[in-house]
């Protein structure tokens, strides 16, 4: 155990520098008076990896370390996946301590050496450092101490000081100076998180608000970049999984001798329904991964595709009233017109491009001597180490978890369940094993899919064409989610390895007591009347019922960018346009009627103005004498009810005898608080309405319920946007609001991009079609459903 | 056990492997610890692992050793030089034309070698050079890439 934490605390200070072992060699005390005296003799003795695993996210100094040499090390729960959100904390560290970038060093999300901020998802990131008790505060509580600090050496106050790159000179002589490494001397600042401290004004950032460059696009751009695929520990072998050929199927029998004479083979490994081989390369082990053999049972009867939804609706469902006023059904009767309209979403995958990749180092079995050292991409190290412990009975302070960067991974992919299976591998051949799945594994039975959606909704209209009413109901999916210390089974490889999952329970909802969102489940145009007030929504709509049933899903399931916020938004936003085409209404306009939250109209108004919105009702439906129809369609949305406002306007050209969509131009305007970096935002943005529109035009999994397979194996069957197809023109309006607090800003791009394209196809030829993705096979289908009305 | 000799980035390798058609990547990231050329499908169908052979793109994950035996092997790595970054990774580079970076020795070697051949080729040709193959990107950054892209067929990078 000693040896362990002796081998780690040498990896840590060479990742830090020598900073943090000076700090923590350092018995002295603040001088400031703030530190409890009795604590230096342990401070002094403790490891950089903490033994019992806790990092106490109320103290200063789990945050931030000064070293002497000025340089500045910041410690975050929150992990780098190519969004920019590293570039952003070291702007943020820079900023609040009036420092330059090039001084900042940022580790984070290790165990033991970073806070413990769960993980690293749902666009939660700004709000988490920028937000009480994150890193902000505690980079501002360290100013303050150095800053007092500061005025007891210039015998001044400290609104008397004023502080640039790091040297605080009083404001009346600049000639005056001292450093921060010269106020703490190498001393750490014992200092609890004050929630009183004030952050500067982001209308005074130099810093933050700027396009800084991320630090390691070069190291990307030129090769070097080690990803978790690139770590390479030594005398470490090579796993692969076997999965089950067919959904549910279980081991019946493994015939190890089928492969233990094969090149380099080391070990095959059996528990429960987890099987892999180890082998001394990775070449060797996919061959005996391929030559296993293994007889399955059958598997489990999986729904027909094609009557998904109805299947859906003949479940027990555990079921959730997000609104309910009580008279919608009333209202509907009375209404001067009605609509109604069911919407489709299929399941989708992540479909990263890295095949999920982890590297575990498991001595000494399982037990309360055991140790365990993971290199995973995951999204929360520390959920991934209170859930590997279960999985590998080790206690949790026993295992270390290292964030290390794969390719994005848009939520919960496979980053969790391939670090299980290099953990269990490794764990029963004693050695460190590096698992890489194939393109099969990671898209068959590997990720958790995003889930299907049928969402079901009626509204009624005044005889002024305002919405009166409102009533939405959907069936959804779920299986599993992010794995935890109690059911590691919620992901696919705990699963089979034998370990508890949850399933829903089916449950009738009962009217809700207080406001939510519940994943955009509420539009956009409803105010969220609660106990008979309006209580939260950005609409005019009182009356409104807003239904979820969620039933067992067949396949794992999970978040994936947007997680049913895109499938609800995708559902609302086509069905008011609906509404607006029925009445005749522009779709703007007929928006903008319902709406009352400034900042939701204000990013409709930026798109519009910014696409040159053509204002007119749809559809255009043009019959040209040749060529393809065009239409433009817009959405918009308020993400999660509190978190980053945008808008979409896309436009699209429709070939009538083919049903294939052609997207030309997408235009969008985001606001999300203020700005911490402009381009990175607009990259994120960009990407995202990219990636939805892949999702909106091409990706859907599929299976074959005869044989119980799933059929989207490989990018072929799982098609998705890729280089040579035209890529629309972009153009994204960034809105700076430097009065509210940060939100996130990650999936305000793709949960826009299947409701504005849908309006536009509807513009182009004035045909709705309601089940995603616009394949010309769906496109086609619409087509002739409408001609035969 | 077979030895393959290869020029890899400049130096000369002997790769060892017992089966001739071990796919050329593993060997590279095994035996000269590249990491440029990236695992993404092992079927040629998304780029992740592409590394130029005697100049010419290749998908190494479905590249057998035995039949670049003699080759001279270039990965994203060693297009750069002491001095720094090739011009296209310098493109890449000021137009922040990526988000997790795992494909880009996909459209940068194929990109390149395009160019490298149709000096001055406009966005519409380099985008068909780059669909006459199966590449992916799966953070979207294609708009941003085509932009490093246009500016390397162009002279300049930035």
């Amino acid at each position: 155990m000693s040896e362990f934490r002796e081998f780690e605390k040498a990896e840590i200070n060479a990742a830090a520098g020598a900073s943090r072992r000076d700090f923590f060699k350092s018995a002295g005390m603040m001088v400031v008076g703030f530190a409890a005296t009795g604590e230096a003799a342990k401070l002094a003795a403790q490891s950089p990896v903490n033994p019992t695993g806790l990092v106490d996210a109320t103290k200063v100094d789990s945050w931030v370390s000064i070293a002497a040499d000025e340089s500045v090390t910041i410690y975050s729960g929150k992990c780098e996946f190519g969004q920019g959100f590293a570039t952003v904390q070291m702007q943020l560290a820079a900023e609040e301590l009036s420092i330059p970038m090039n001084r900042v060093k940022l580790i984070f999300c290790d165990t033991g050496v970073t806070p413990d901020q769960g993980v690293t998802s749902g666009s939660q990131s700004h709000i988490a450092e920028f937000g009480p008790g994150g890193l902000r505060q505690a980079l501002d509580t360290a100013r303050d101490a150095l800053l007092q600090l500061a005025s007891e050496w210039f015998d001044t106050t400290p609104d008397a000081l004023t502080v640039k790159d790091g040297v605080v000179s009083p404001k009346s002589d600049p000639t005056q100076q001292i450093t921060y490494g010269q106020l703490l001397e190498g001393q750490r600042f014992s200092l609890v998180l004050n929630s009183q401290t004030k952050p500067k004004d982001p209308k005074t950032y130099t810093i933050l608000g700027t396009s800084v460059p991320r630090p390691e696009i070069p190291a990307k751009a030129t090769g070097t970049f080690r990803y978790i695929q690139n770590v390479r520990v030594p005398g470490m072998l090579h796993g692969r999984v076997v999965r089950p050929p067919v959904v549910g199927a279980k081991v019946m029998s493994v015939d190890k001798g089928s492969v233990m004479g094969m090149p380099g083979v080391v070990q095959v490994v059996v528990k429960n329904n987890f099987v892999g081989v180890v082998a001394d390369t990775q070449w060797h082990a996919i061959q005996a991964a391929g030559s296993l053999q293994v007889q399955w049972s059958d598997g489990d009867t999986l729904p027909d595709q094609a009557t998904l939804a109805s299947w859906m609706q003949t479940l027990p469902s555990a079921d959730s009233l997000t609104l309910e006023s009580g008279d919608t059904d009333a209202n509907l009767a009375k209404a001067t017109r009605t609509f109604s309209a069911q919407y489709l979403h299929p399941y989708q995958m992540h479909g990263a491009m890295a095949a999920s990749c982890a590297v575990a180092d498991v001595r000494g079995g399982s037990g309360p001597n055991a140790l365990a050292k993971i290199w995973s991409a995951t999204q929360g190290v520390y959920p991934q180490r209170d859930s590997v412990a279960v999985v590998l009975g080790i206690p949790k302070e026993n295992i270390r978890v290292i964030f290390t960067e794969s390719s994005g991974c848009y939520g919960l992919n496979g980053n969790d369940s391939v670090s299980y299976d290099a953990a269990l591998l490794s764990q029963a051949v004693g050695k460190p094993v590096r698992v890489q799945w194939s393109r099969k594994d990671e898209h068959v039975q590997g990720e958790s899919y995003g889930a299907a959606y049928a969402i079901s909704l009626k509204a009624g209209v005044d005889a002024g064409g305002q919405i009166s009413t409102w009533a939405y109901e959907a069936w959804t999916v779920s299986k599993g989610n992010r794995p935890n210390a109690t059911t590691p089974g919620n992901i696919l490889s705990g699963n089979l390895a034998g370990l508890p999952a949850p399933v829903p329970t089916p449950a009738k909802a009962t009217p809700p007591t207080a406001f939510s969102n519940n994943n955009n489940s509420v539009a956009n145009y409803l105010s969220g009347v609660v106990a008979g007030k309006p209580a939260g929504g950005t609409g005019t709509v009182n009356s409104a019922r807003v239904l979820t049933h969620t039933v067992a899903s067949p396949f794992f399931t999970g978040p994936l960018r947007s997680p049913a916020r895109l499938q609800n938004t995708f559902a609302n936003e086509c069905f008011l346009d609906e509404i607006a085409a029925g009445l005749g209404m522009d779709p703007v306009d007929y928006r903008l009627r319902h709406l009352t939250d400034p900042r939701l109209i204000a990013v409709v108004q930026a798109a519009a103005k910014a696409a040159q919105w053509d204002t007119r009702p749809s559809p255009k439906d043009e019959h040209l004498p040749f060529g393809n129809p065009t239409g433009r369609g817009i959405a918009c949305v308020l993400y999660e009810g509190n978190n980053g406002y945008s808008a979409l306007v896309a436009t699209v050209e429709v070939n009538r005898a083919t049903g294939q969509v052609f997207v030309k131009r997408l235009t969008s305007a985001v606001e999300s608080g203020p700005v911490s970096n402009p381009d990175g935002m607009v990259n994120q943005t960009e990407g995202g309405i990219l990636q939805g529109m892949s999702r909106a035009l091409f990706e859907q999994v599929k299976w074959n319920a005869k044989t119980g397979s799933i059929t989207s194996f490989d990018w072929n069957t799982y098609p998705v946007f890729q280089w040579g197809m035209p890529v629309p023109v972009m153009k994204t309006v960034v809105i700076n609001n430097p009065n509210v607090s940060q939100t996130g800003a990650g999936e305000l791009g793709i949960t826009l991009s299947a409701a504005a394209i849908g309006n536009a196809i509807f513009d182009a030829i004035g045909v709705r079609v309601r089940q995603l993705p616009y394949t010309p096979a769906n496109v086609l289908a619409a087509m002739a459903a409408s001609t035969g009305r | 056990m077979a030895v393959y000799k290869m020029t890899v980035n400049g130096v000369s390798v002997n790769l060892t492997a017992d089966d001739p058609n071990t796919p050329l990547l593993y060997l590279l990231q095994e035996q000269v610890q590249t990491s440029g050329p990236k695992f993404g499908c092992g079927l040629g169908q998304c780029g992740a692992c592409t590394v130029l052979a005697n100049g010419q793109p290749i998908r190494s994950c479905i590249t057998n050793v035995v039949d670049v035996a003699g080759a001279t092997i270039t990965t994203l790595e060693g297009l750069a030089t002491p001095a720094g970054p090739h011009p296209v990774q310098q493109a890449f580079i000021s137009q922040q034309a990526m988000q997790c970076g795992y494909c880009v020795s996909g459209p940068i070697l194929y990109g390149k070698t395009f160019i490298d051949a149709n000096p001055g080729a406009t966005r519409e040709q380099i985008l068909n050079a780059l669909g006459k193959t199966p590449l992916l990107c799966r953070c979207h950054a294609h708009n941003r890439m085509l932009d490093a892209l246009v500016l390397y067929s162009q002279g300049k990078t930035q």
